[in-house]
């Protein structure tokens, strides 16, 4: 029964929040109903016995990728509303209606899936955190590792691209956009 | 043996290749000149020690290797030196390798000299390939290539400019290349149902299993064979009605003509219906058989009748070409096969020694070919004049040259055989012969010298070009002394043909008859031609207005027949069926490239370069996609 | 009581909003969001699976999918901010420099 409840509220207030998220015209209110989406959502992996994983999500998520969002923002401005133009809003929310539809259907039907393998059953006794320790030690162990250098090549590479000329002003200063003659100047200064 | 029967057979490949792949867009390189004829004189060496090896041991069959297999379809790529084609081999280099010398002398100071050796040794090639195969569909590839490399060397020229008919009847190399070609296309059609009707009837187009097959075939299917074979011969051999590519054909250069035209192409049909003689010589065809000897000897007699008249020194020689080849037909037809062999090999000689003569004279005036500016050149040109003497002596058949013993026996064929219109129409035409063989030679090289009017300076030939014509000239005088030894050889495979006892006993006489025409048309030639002073020979404005003289220069106007009936009405069926074509084919065609056309041109837009409009794109897809499964998930 | 479909329904749906999102925003910086929004409802997917079937792959999966979220918004951003500096803006439909 309580499952029930919190399912249910926390889907009410995912589905509400990410609305906010993908419809406001702020940055801030969206990034802001972005984290506590994200939240509700650990939520729900606290409710699936996943605990490992909630906590991943609350610390990577909504800690380390939504401060690296708000500390984005700092670089670009945010206090107006963005404009945009929708060239054809109708569509838009034909073809996410439709997909919506599409996967309602196909998730209510009855799934056939009863002569499914088990790769990696969870051993009884075990708490989660040490059953995905071990799992991911000795079956996943080659990905998990690429993943971390993944990770490590992201922070490189964003540090460089963000990095660079940090001590202009991004928000003040335009950079005039390179034409023909100064580029062919710039090749001739690289050959040398 | 086996690696004789290949050095002779691709010996003249090889030296097309290196011709061709080497030389092809050098200026002229001596290297050509020497290696191309030692490569023929190889194969001419090979062909020799085969022909004693086959007069000694029998035939040799090589299969080199399995050409086709399909279905019930096996056709090998196998050879058979047998005395037949031993005999076409050794005529064929023979002739080649001193056509090759020669053309080192004639073709000079053409910048496409090292083109030409190529073109040459691909024919001569491709002629061993035809008398060596040991199928029908080996013959038939010889056969075509043969024809490409004859319409390749007539149109050798190919950038001389077309010009009217009354100009130079060929109108122009390229013209007449393609004229031969296309009759041969004809004929060889006909040739293809021959082969298809073998392979269907037999189920196997092996000479040995076709041969053996034949007796067992129903008679309207032998002869429905037979006829499709004659005329694939008709065509080659330009026989009438499909005589008409081969005069024209003396466009390209004279060493072509020599070769090509006189001595080795023009003679694979009779050595085709020699080849097929177990199915030319049954009861069942022998309709066909004497059809085939009954045009011979009308060709025979049309033929000279034309070169009575004509005026081109290598036309008349073309004409008594078509003429000798008549004659090989009647024989052939009268089922002298071994006599028929016997005069295309005697023929070969001196009829190529004929023609590079003419070559010779060609060369000394500056390309003139009307006998009528020529006359009184013995002087300048001894070796030639000698050589042509030779020449024209033994094609009008006097002893002891070689004309005169295969033509004679043809000619005593036709007397056995009961055939007497067809004896009497061969005799005479050996007067015609004659008669026009030494017309143009004293036209050419006595009596008056009307050259001089007409601001020639002609010149003999290289001497190494002389001495190296010299082989043809011996043979053609010694040719017919081994008719009895050859006789013995060719027995082996070739149906004996015997005179009866009767026609021995008239022998003498009959000799001394075709001896009398032959001698009296030389005569008359004389009188007429070769004289000097006031009896010197003037052109006749009165004969030359004569019907028949018209009728026979524009040779029985069949050519002017074939362009108003058939080559007109084609044209016009052609420009209606274009007007079709462009109407349906061409603007069905058109139609798909504009519906491509336009539905690439309106889906550009979609290429705007948004990346928003682009992600729009990747969505729809998405969803499509998705949908896709769903029903899948819903069907399944 | 909570079914596995309850969760995919919700994941479905947390997915089309996602998409509406990638497909409306212009603001390069808005499709980042939107994207998260379609990661994370994978991730729903994934774990409940994983939890029906009880087997800890699905869980796996989520943890890749949150590492290949966090690296992706580190570069992403970068390049924004790359992008920012070059043109002023980060409107779709301003910088469409892809035209062929």
């Amino acid at each position: 029964m309580y499952e029930f409840i919190a399912f249910y509220i926390f889907a009410i207030s995912t589905v509400i929040l990410f609305l906010i998220t993908v419809l406001s015209k702020n940055v801030l209110y969206a990034m802001t109903s972005l984290a506590g989406g994200m939240v509700m959502i650990s939520g729900f992996f606290f409710l699936l016995g996943a605990d490992f994983l909630g906590v991943v999500q609350l610390i990577v998520y909504v800690g380390a990728v939504m401060a690296l969002y708000a500390f984005a923002m700092m670089f670009f401005d945010t206090t107006k509303d963005v404009k945009e133009k929708y060239n054809s809003p109708r569509l838009v929310f034909l073809l996410g209606g439709l997909m919506a539809v599409v996967f309602v259907v196909i998730f209510s039907a009855p799934i056939i899936g009863e002569n499914l393998q088990v790769a990696s059953p969870i051993t009884n006794g075990v708490g989660n955190a040490e059953a995905v320790g071990i799992v991911l030690f000795t079956k996943y162990l080659v990905p998990f590792e690429v993943a971390a250098i993944m990770l490590l090549v992201a922070m490189v590479a964003g540090i460089i691209l963000a990095g660079k000329k940090m001590d202009e002003s991004l928000t003040t200063t335009v950079l005039p956009l390179v034409d023909k003659e100064s580029e062919d100047e710039i090749l001739k200064k690289e050959s040398r | 043996m086996e690696k004789l029967v290949y050095i002779a057979l691709f010996a003249p490949f090889v030296g097309s290749l290196f011709a061709g792949l080497f030389f092809a867009r050098s200026p002229k390189n001596i290297i050509v000149g020497v290696v191309n004829p030692a490569l023929i004189f190889i194969s001419w060496l090979a062909s020799v020690a085969l022909a004693f090896h086959v007069a000694e041991h029998g035939a040799i069959h090589v299969t080199m290797m399995d050409w086709i297999s399909a279905g019930a379809l096996h056709i090998p790529f196998g050879f058979v030196v047998d005395e037949v084609s031993v005999t076409m081999m050794v005529v064929v280099t023979t002739v080649s390798t001193v056509v090759h010398i020669y053309s080192n002398g004639y073709m000079d100071h053409d910048k496409s000299f090292n083109r030409f050796f190529s073109y040459l040794s691909a024919f001569v090639f491709s002629m061993m390939i035809l008398v060596m195969s040991d199928n029908f569909a080996g013959l038939f590839i010889g056969w075509e290539g043969v024809g490409v490399c004859s319409w390749l060397l007539i149109g050798f020229w190919y950038h001389k400019k077309d010009v009217t008919p009354d100009i130079n009847p060929a109108i122009s190399p390229s013209y007449a290349a393609n004229e031969a070609f296309i009759m041969n296309r004809i004929a060889d059609l006909g040739m293809l149902v021959g082969i298809f009707l073998i392979y269907w009837n037999v189920g196997s187009l092996q000479y040995d299993v076709v041969f053996k097959e034949l007796p067992h075939l129903e008679d309207g299917i032998l002869v429905a064979i037979a006829i499709a074979l004659f005329i694939g011969a008709m065509g080659k051999s330009a026989q009438f009605p499909l005589h008409t590519w081969l005069t024209d054909a003396m466009e390209g250069p004279t060493p072509v003509s020599a070769l090509i035209h006189a001595a080795t192409m023009v003679t694979a049909g009779v050595f085709l219906v020699i080849r097929a003689n177990p199915l030319y010589s049954l009861d069942a065809v022998s309709d066909v058989s004497y059809f085939i000897a009954a045009l011979g000897t009308f060709v025979a007699f049309f033929a000279a009748s034309m070169a009575l008249v004509n005026r081109d020194l290598k036309r008349i020689i073309a004409y008594s070409t078509l003429s000798q080849l008549g004659y090989m037909f009647a024989a052939a037809g009268l089922g002298a096969y071994w006599i028929a062999l016997f005069h295309l090999a005697a023929h070969a000689f001196f009829k190529a020694l004929l023609f590079l003569g003419a070559g010779n004279v060609m060369h000394a005036m500056d390309d003139e070919l009307d006998i009528f500016k020529m006359g009184g050149l013995k002087k300048v040109m001894r070796g030639t004049y000698l050589y042509m003497g030779i020449a024209s002596l033994a094609l009008a058949g006097l002893p002891p040259l070689a004309g005169y013993f295969s033509k004679d026996a043809i000619i005593e064929t036709a007397f056995n055989e009961g055939t007497y219109v067809l004896w009497f129409a061969l005799v005479f035409t050996a007067g015609l012969t004659a008669f026009y063989s030494f017309r143009q030679v004293f036209l050419t090289f006595d009596g008056e010298e009307r050259y001089k009017r007409f601001g020639f300076h002609p010149h003999e030939m290289y001497r190494y070009v002389l001495v190296a014509m010299s082989p043809l000239a011996i043979l053609a005088i010694i040719a017919g002394w081994f008719q009895d030894s050859f006789h013995e050889f060719i027995i082996k495979l070739l149906p004996e043909y015997e005179m009866s006892h009767h026609t021995h006993h008239n022998a003498w006489w009959l000799g001394l008859l075709v001896l009398f025409f032959a001698v009296s048309g030389i005569i008359i030639a004389y009188k007429k031609y070769a004289r000097k002073g006031d009896k010197a020979f003037k052109q006749d404005k009165k004969v030359e207005s004569g019907f028949f003289y018209k009728l026979l220069m524009n040779q029985y106007y069949i050519p002017a027949f074939y362009v108003e009936f058939i080559v007109k009405p084609y044209t016009a069926i052609s420009d209606k069926f274009w007007a079709i074509d462009k109407a349906v084919v061409d603007a069905t065609v058109d139609f798909i490239a504009k519906v491509i056309y336009k539905t690439g041109d309106s889906s550009r837009v979609i290429q705007n370069g948004n990346l928003s409009s682009y992600l729009n794109w990747m969505g729809i897809g998405a969803v499509l996609l998705i949908l896709a499964s769903a029903i899948a998930v819903v069907m399944g | 009581m909570i079914g596995i479909s309850h969760y995919l329904i919700l994941s479905g749906l947390l997915f089309s909003i996602g998409f509406i999102g990638v497909l409306r925003r212009k603001n390069l910086l808005m499709l980042f969001f939107a994207t998260e929004v379609m990661l994370n409802a994978v991730n729903i997917a994934f774990a409940a699976i994983g939890n029906y079937y009880g087997d800890l792959s699905g869980q796996m999966f989520a943890f890749f999918i949150i590492a290949v979220a966090a690296s992706e918004v580190a570069v992403g951003l970068g390049l924004l901010i790359v992008l920012y500096k070059k043109y002023n803006t980060l409107d779709l439909d301003i910088i469409s420099t892809m035209k062929g």
